[in-house]
């Protein structure tokens, strides 16, 4: 449990120790209002919840949080720090694990800091704080999957403009796999069975249930389940692919 | 203590590493030698516990590197090729993170923290982040980390390249420091660092050990050894002389600066008799030495002789 938190502690403070952690939270909060207040219609709509918030996160956090996890396994394996990390007396588990949470923690701190939102919302009016807050947790929960699909596919090379794009089309693929743009092509050949498997994996469906104020058991196992195959995924390519 | 067993890695059809076999114990430094791409990197790193082996064994005090990783890692001090470092980390704090990571007590930390900064006189830029520091302050950065616990067992892997002439010696007079009560293998391009630090000097190429002995058994293979080096006003005369000593199987003169190498045969011993005989002419010698062997020859004929005979079988 240490060593995780140490790895941890220690990719946290490199994200703020350059702009880049800065410059991040700050087109998050930046877009996320703007997508809120002017193409959500926040005052517009009348209505006192943070709906046009969260209904545009999705797509923010399609670009963001891959900028974020896309130097996690990379920039490891390019600049040879890897091989310093892997022979510390660490589990690769505990190495995985660890720069996953710190990055979970950074994004974490990012969508704390719309907290005005929130407060805004209370003073217009009297919003459902269980739905705002169980809207936060699906957030999460769906910006860490992003993450873990992240940090596997930066395992996988050591170019960083590669991982971003990747990670990007492969979020994508998932965010929108409830939908005909991804299951039209599985539609004409494959049984109905595999087409309703992968619609059930899209992430809007899942955040769209656990955002209503609904905290599904389901909807939250699926989000964990997806963070730990893809960690787990992450470790297997790291264990690959750490010899060239 | 370090052994290996028949040690191997296979990339696909590349085999980097051909099965390696040998022992280091405590309080001796073991030099690794070999051209690029010869495989000590790769040994290295499997010894250290980055790479799993595709055959054989490794064991550090006793632990197998692969069914007792983490406590083989634990008593390992990795220097990984070309000290790779926390860049954004200032020196401080990567070390704190390095001490963190391996265990140290809370009690010892900071003594042992300080000691490395001591050690590899990193005090002026404790405060510096690490990318902004020269090729040399980082390669002391990786040094300090590698030594930071204490380990019985110390891995370096080039841990002068890169260092102007002071620092090399500086980390030559560390290594010598530590070898006492620790098991350390260096790898090297500098073959005058075998002699400066290494007990026993292995040579690899092709993934295969070549040589394994002590840097005075190496210099023994040489054609230089106990050759007889000497420079005279007149040239001819003194080869002429040369020549006459029985135990002189060939003389050859450096076309640059006219210096005369006799070579004795095999097992004979010629600087007596050389001197004799130049005496005896009242030939001038402006120097007269006795060569004890060049690594580099020894070096080169042992690596490429070896290429020679593989191309044929």
């Amino acid at each position: 449990m240490s060593a995780i938190s140490t790895v941890c502690k220690r990719e946290l403070r490199s994200y703020f120790a350059t702009p880049v952690a800065y410059v991040f939270i700050v087109i998050f909060l930046v877009l996320s209002s703007a997508f809120t207040f002017y193409l959500g219609g926040f005052y517009e709509r009348g209505q006192a919840d943070l709906l046009p918030f969260f209904n545009f996160l999705p797509w923010l956090y399609l670009f963001l949080v891959p900028a974020v996890s896309m130097r996690l396994w990379s920039e490891e394996r390019k600049s040879g720090t890897i091989e310093l990390l892997l022979t510390l007396p660490i589990t690769m588990w505990q190495a995985v694990m660890g720069k996953f949470l710190a990055a979970w923690a950074f994004i974490g701190i990012a969508l704390a800091l719309t907290f005005p939102l929130w407060i805004t919302v209370n003073y217009l009016g009297d919003p459902d704080n269980g739905v705002i807050f169980a809207s936060y947790l699906g957030a999460l929960l769906m910006a860490g999957s992003f993450l873990a699909i992240g940090s596997c596919i930066s395992a996988a090379t050591r170019n960083q403009v590669v991982a971003f794009i990747l990670t990007v089309v492969a979020c994508f693929v998932l965010v929108m796999a409830g939908f005909p743009l991804v299951l039209d092509v599985f539609r004409s050949w494959a049984p109905q069975g595999l087409v309703d498997a992968i619609a059930g994996l899209s992430f809007l469906t899942h955040f769209a249930s656990i955002s209503k104020g609904v905290i599904d058991l389901r909807d939250l196992l699926y989000f964990v389940l997806m963070i730990g195959f893809w960690l787990y995924a992450s470790a297997i390519v790291i264990d690959l692919k750490k010899a060239d | 203590m370090i052994e290996t067993q028949a040690l191997g890695k296979r990339y696909g059809d590349f085999v980097a590493v051909d099965g390696i076999t040998f022992k280091v114990e405590p309080g001796q430094v073991l030099g690794f030698l070999g051209p690029n791409g010869a495989g000590k990197s790769t040994t290295m790193k499997m010894i250290a516990g980055f790479l799993a082996p595709t055959s054989g064994s490794a064991r550090v005090c006793g632990f197998d590197v692969e069914e007792q990783s983490l406590e083989a890692r634990r008593v390992v001090g990795y220097l990984p090729e070309g000290a790779p470092s926390y860049g954004e980390m200032d020196v401080r704090q990567f070390l704190e993170f390095i001490a963190d990571a391996r265990e140290v007590p809370a009690n010892l930390r900071n003594k042992r923290i300080d000691d490395a900064i001591d050690r590899l006189n990193l005090e002026s830029v404790l405060q510096q982040p690490i990318d902004t520091l020269s090729k040399g302050f980082k390669r002391r950065v990786g040094l300090a980390q590698a030594i930071l616990h204490d380990p019985k067992v110390l891995i370096l892997d080039e841990p002068t390249d890169g260092l102007d002439p002071n620092q090399k010696h500086e980390v030559r007079t560390l290594i010598n420091a530590m070898a006492r009560d620790k098991t350390i293998i260096v790898s090297t391009h500098v073959l005058e660092e075998v002699h400066a630090v290494c007990h026993r000097a292995i040579i690899i190429a092709r993934g295969r050990v070549l040589a394994d002995a002590t840097p005075a058994e190496l210099e023994s293979r040489s054609r230089y050894h106990q050759a007889v080096s000497l420079t005279a006003t007149d040239v001819k005369a003194a080869k002429e002389a040369l020549s006459r000593v029985p135990d002189v199987a060939s003389i050859e003169v450096d076309a640059q600066d006219g210096r005369i190498t006799a070579f004795p045969k095999p097992g004979r011993q010629i600087f007596v008799a050389v001197n004799a005989a130049l005496q005896e002419r009242s030939i001038v010698v402006r120097e007269l030495a006795l060569e004890g062997g060049r690594l580099d020859e020894v070096f080169r004929s042992i690596t490429q002789g070896g290429a020679a005979t593989e191309a044929r079988a």
